[in-house]
């Protein structure tokens, strides 16, 4: 069941709460532990930054708190749902409601214009086309596009202008959660910084989180906390950029 | 998300293009071979069709099919229509003979002889000249294809000329006067059919002990068809077929006794074979292509239920627009053979509907290989880079 939190809540409560979550893929000598046993909490209204080396498992723990991927052990709620208690469609229901997703690739359908994919989020859950394309370039305008480049396919838009075609896609729908894959790592450092100021600007609020994985140092500015992994769990939780650099 | 399919699907140009390609081949390869395979067979049996008028065939029991000819005793007309639920009963004769053509080369033609007081049996439509001109003397009616195609005469600068009314032709040394053309069925072996008088065609004949080939009779009104004919075989032990069981008992010889059913069978598999192949494993492949995407929409709320409906719906655009694009052209390329050529298609709805199913098949097993794959996928993937 999804219940719809009151606003009064929301700076009060957790985003995410995870404590021990271990997740291993294989079985046997063949075996991976791609988490062993994290423990993490993200606020509303931050933004959390997951860093660490390749194979640390950032992309699999944020795949458990989106909802897309089961863990083994250890409790999670994300929005005050435990996934694990809600069926497989719930879960689904529950992630096109409240997570937005940015993906590394981006994963705008090549054959959709820039505004139709953005209006997708709105269409999954049941908004008439009319209006979803209504909204969606509403929020393309927020991102900065131009009319012009809305009826343009992705391929014809630059890195940066895909970029926020994907922002623009996982805010359209306001979801209570966002989740980042690597967002900037295929962009140069200049449209990086641009991207994440959208990024903090329209998506980091009171009754909104954003999660963030990635290697990019440039960015981390722009975090207000950054935890750190490495092996499979959390090793340190840092509450300022700055004491990241100093770590560094 | 009818929308995101079809557009998806429609987005894809080369894809889309290929399995509509491949269906379109499919559809024709299944119901061009199928329309010439019910042409022909249905020519197997045109002559009954033809003889329109009786509702009994009476043959000598050993008869298999419409050209195994067995000659009756001319007596036997008599008793077939002293039988009880007999309305009218008449002779016909049914016999091939060579016409010699100006150039002194011959033609085989299928020559029916008409009961002479009647003319029942004729052909269906006269296009010159009238039925009862066959009572002329040593007359003739000549069917529309034959005249124009193989007893057409030959000038030395190898034109054709037509026959025409009044025009003479030579059956097994007798002179006979072109008074009619007629348009028929066309016959299975596709040679001339001409039309005379019973005492005609025994003349021209090479003379055997017994012509008659066929006895057609019509049953008294509201006498029980089955009946009249068990009683025409018990009586005068002799066959009597309904027309329907006729053309069943020629249609099962031919299928039977030729290779033809194979041979069309292995043509219209190919195409089905060809449609797995070609439309099959492109929708399986546009599927898988557009994996990340089914992924993406996965990750971001769709359900199952959706994704299933969205390859069903892509799966149904491409096999509509396949099978009308294949069927069509089918239709249309034997309406312009068929006007121009001796071809035998036939493209009756039932074979509409055997294309259709088969064109469902294929779309159906690409769409279940697609639909499995989706199903199957872990939203997860959609991190992976």
């Amino acid at each position: 069941m999804v219940v719809d939190l009151a606003p009064d809540e929301i700076a009060t409560r957790a985003s995410v709460h995870c404590t021990n979550v271990t997740k291993t893929f294989g079985t046997g000598r063949t075996a991976v532990h791609a988490l062993r046993g994290v423990n993490l909490e993200v606020r509303m209204g931050e933004l959390m930054m997951l860093v660490g080396p390749s194979g640390s498992g950032k992309t699999t723990l944020i795949s458990i708190l989106a909802g897309v991927l089961a863990r083994d052990g250890g409790d999670c709620t994300v929005l005050d749902h435990d996934y694990s208690k809600m069926s497989s469609d719930e879960t689904t229901g529950f992630r096109g409601r409240n997570i937005g997703f940015v993906f590394q690739a981006w994963n705008l359908i090549p054959t959709l214009t820039a505004v139709e994919n953005v209006a997708v989020p709105l269409i999954i859950l049941g908004t008439r086309r009319h209006t979803a394309i209504r909204q969606a370039s509403e929020m393309l305008r927020k991102v900065g596009l131009d009319d012009r480049m809305m009826q343009s396919v992705p391929l014809d838009l630059s890195g940066g202008q895909q970029q926020r075609v994907a922002i623009a896609r996982s805010l359209v729908h306001n979801p209570r959660l966002i989740v980042c894959d690597e967002p900037t790592s295929a962009l140069d450092s200049e449209t990086g910084r641009k991207v994440m100021e959208l990024m903090r600007q329209l998506a980091v609020g009171n009754d909104r989180a954003l999660i963030v994985v990635t290697h990019d140092a440039r960015i981390f500015d722009f975090a207000d906390r950054i935890a750190r992994m490495d092996d499979g769990v959390i090793t340190r939780v840092l509450d300022s950029p700055q004491e990241m650099q100093t770590q560094s | 998300m009818n929308f995101i399919a079809l557009k998806m699907l429609l987005g894809d140009r080369a894809k889309y293009v290929g399995i509509v390609i491949g269906l379109t081949f499919a559809s024709f390869l299944v119901t061009w071979p199928s329309a010439i395979f019910t042409g022909v067979m249905s020519r197997t049996f045109s002559f009954v069709t033809d003889v329109g008028l009786p509702d009994i065939w009476v043959v000598d029991p050993q008869v298999q099919y419409i050209e195994d000819v067995k000659p009756l005793r001319d007596t036997e007309v008599l008793r077939v229509r002293g039988t009880e639920g007999v309305e009218w009963a008449v002779g016909l004769y049914k016999g091939t003979l060579r016409a010699r053509m100006d150039d002194g080369t011959f033609q085989s033609c299928v020559v029916v002889g008409l009961d002479d007081a009647t003319l029942i049996g004729g052909p269906p439509k006269m296009v010159a000249g009238q039925l009862a001109d066959l009572r002329q003397a040593d007359s003739i009616i000549v069917d529309e294809a034959g005249a124009r195609g193989k007893l057409a005469r030959r000038l030395p600068d190898g034109r054709r000329i037509p026959l025409k009314l009044g025009d003479t032709l030579e059956l097994n040394d007798h002179r006979c006067v072109v008074v009619g053309i007629c348009r028929i069925t066309q016959t299975f072996q596709n040679i001339p059919v001409i039309y005379t008088t019973y005492s005609h065609a025994t003349t021209i004949a090479p003379q055997e002990r017994k012509l008659l080939s066929f006895i057609i009779a019509k049953a008294k009104p509201g006498a029980d068809l089955h009946e009249v004919c068990a009683r025409i075989r018990t009586n005068i032990r002799l066959s009597a077929y309904t027309p329907g069981e006729f053309k069943k008992l020629t249609f099962w010889y031919f299928l039977k006794y030729t290779g033809m059913p194979f041979n069309f069978l292995t043509v219209v598999s190919l195409g089905f074979i060809v449609g797995v192949a070609i439309s099959g494993m492109t929708f399986y492949n546009f599927t898988l292509d557009n994996l990340r995407y089914f992924g993406t929409l996965k990750a971001m709320g769709t359900t199952n239920r959706k994704l299933l409906r969205m390859i069903s719906l892509q799966a149904a655009a491409v096999g509509a627009v396949g099978y009308g694009v294949g069927i069509g052209a089918a239709s249309a390329w034997g309406g312009v053979l068929s006007g121009r050529t001796q071809i035998a298609f036939k493209l009756p709805w039932q074979l509409l509907v055997i294309s259709a199913v088969a064109v469902l098949v294929i779309c159906v097993g690409a769409a279940a290989l697609s639909i499995r794959k989706v199903m199957k996928l872990e939203p997860a993937m959609v991190f992976r880079s």
